[in-house]
């Protein structure tokens, strides 16, 4: 194969005029892959334990708001809800509305956009979660609560919740690695991380290989300490007594 | 609201028909290939052979661990040589749809090889056991002993491997291939529909995802009966 190899490409200037290097760009990727999925997740946990909750509760009919949440954000790709959020919502608010977002600088509208989205779309996996932890306790804990005079909100508070998200630590943790690789696909409404950066290295450089390893090794970085800390903290909030205890 | 137009819809239709067959056509395949690789390397996990559970795991580790619009990109920009080469594919097909095909295929065999391993797991090792103090030979037990009850119980799982699956074939987007989705906003920007065309394909992958989830859990509930 004549392919020439040039890892020394990485500290070349880069040939639009900015002040950077290919390897500035390959970082500023990874900043926002990281940026992207950490300011998601924060909408994912509060917004999949609040509908966790609702989904457990005896009312039907919050149980049922719970349940059509899931089911909307779990039925349609994902790559179309960003769209929905990029494209479409704009279009669908008040017009004075959709006219600020659209007067907003491009980052802004492309970060706005994806945090709602992967955020959201990541809720409707945790809230599925969070009530399979609090289905999975005895369900004489939640009657002896409220028979010893707690109220519901008591029997969540001081019962359910403290023991029922412990339980969900490895596969809640394991959410937490999706949401960096799903964070790929907002490169399709134009947010500039780690996946676009690789498409951007070949076409400015040429220099495919190199590129895609580069690439990959970043994603693989993410990799490995996303799961070093999900290691340590299940190892922190192991329940003794349950499954998966030692 | 009173701002979409909608009268362009039916002209579009048949654009959109073919995008769909592509997208189906991706489904399928990687479905079947999916299926078949994904067997092929549970078993080799499980087999004891320590260099065959070896790469099996290597292999699964490494398509989980990658974005699957990395893994399309790989399989697009690095790999169309090498896939002309190996598969003797004329140099007048379109690459792009067998790359996605590639990369779909493999992608998901991890993620069903995932699945199909924790089904064997669940069968009793006792059968197993039972099964070679009958004399049978370790390909003869999983054919006729182990798999079949495994894939009864995991039919659900795999369906619902499968209804994703379909979702996430909406990625070739990112390699151009013209697909349900990406059909449906190159009509967009055409026609300057754009608003209208996402919202009907995303209303499209709804029902039929959320009508195939409702058929799997009826299943679900009927096999637990």
């Amino acid at each position: 194969m004549a392919y020439h190899w040039n890892w020394g490409i990485f500290l070349q200037p880069v040939s639009t005029g900015e002040a950077s290097t290919y390897l500035g760009w390959l970082w500023s990727g990874l900043a926002n892959t990281v940026a992207l999925s950490l300011a998601a997740w924060i909408i994912a946990l509060l917004v999949g334990l609040g509908m966790g909750i609702l989904r457990s509760l005896p009312d039907r009919r919050l149980a049922a708001i719970g349940t059509l949440y899931v089911i909307l954000f779990r039925n349609i790709p994902l790559i179309v809800q960003f769209f929905l959020w990029y494209i479409v919502l704009p279009e669908l608010l008040p017009k004075a509305a959709g006219d600020w977002f659209k007067s907003l600088a491009p980052l802004l509208q492309f970060y706005t956009a994806s945090i709602l989205c992967l955020g959201l779309f990541t809720a409707a996996r945790v809230c599925e979660q969070v009530r399979a932890g609090l289905n999975a306790l005895p369900r004489g804990q939640q009657a002896a609560g409220l028979a010893i005079g707690l109220s519901l909100t008591q029997v969540y508070r001081f019962i359910l919740l403290p023991v029922g998200l412990r339980l969900i630590v490895p596969p809640i943790t394991s959410e937490f690695l999706n949401i960096f690789k799903n964070s790929a696909v907002a490169s399709t409404i134009g947010l500039l991380e780690l996946s676009a950066q690789a498409r951007q290295l070949v076409d400015f450089t040429a220099q495919a290989y190199e590129s895609f390893i580069a690439v990959t090794i970043a994603y693989g970085a993410i990799n490995l300490s996303v799961m070093y800390l999900m290691h340590w903290l299940e190892r922190k909030t192991r329940f003794p007594g349950y499954q998966g205890a030692k | 609201m009173e701002r979409l137009d909608w009268s362009g819809l039916p002209q579009v239709l048949p654009t959109l028909w073919s995008g769909m067959q592509i997208t189906l056509q991706i489904t399928l395949l990687a479905i079947v290939l999916g299926i078949v690789c994904g067997t092929v390397l549970a078993t080799m996990r499980l087999s004891g052979v320590k260099p065959l559970a070896y790469f099996a795991n290597l292999f699964v580790t490494v398509f989980r661990s990658f974005p699957l619009v990395l893994v399309l990109l790989w399989f697009f920009l690095l790999i169309p040589q090498l896939l002309q080469a190996l598969l003797r594919i004329p140099a007048t097909t379109d690459i792009r749809l067998v790359s996605a095909m590639v990369a779909f295929s493999l992608f998901e065999a991890a993620y069903y090889a995932e699945i199909i391993r924790a089904g064997i797991q669940a069968v009793p090792r006792a059968q197993f056991n039972a099964s070679l103090a009958l004399g049978m030979r370790y390909v003869q037990v999983m054919r006729l002993v182990v798999l079949p009850q495994a894939f009864r119980a995991m039919l659900p799982l795999l369906l619902t491997q499968a209804i994703v699956l379909f979702q996430d074939t909406s990625l070739v987007y990112v390699i151009g291939l013209a697909d349900f989705f990406r059909s449906a906003t190159n009509i967009g920007d055409r026609d300057g529909t754009a608003v209208e065309m996402v919202l009907f394909s995303g209303l499209v992958y709804f029902l039929i995802c959320g009508a195939t989830s409702g058929i799997v859990k009826l299943l679900q509930k009927k096999a637990v009966r």
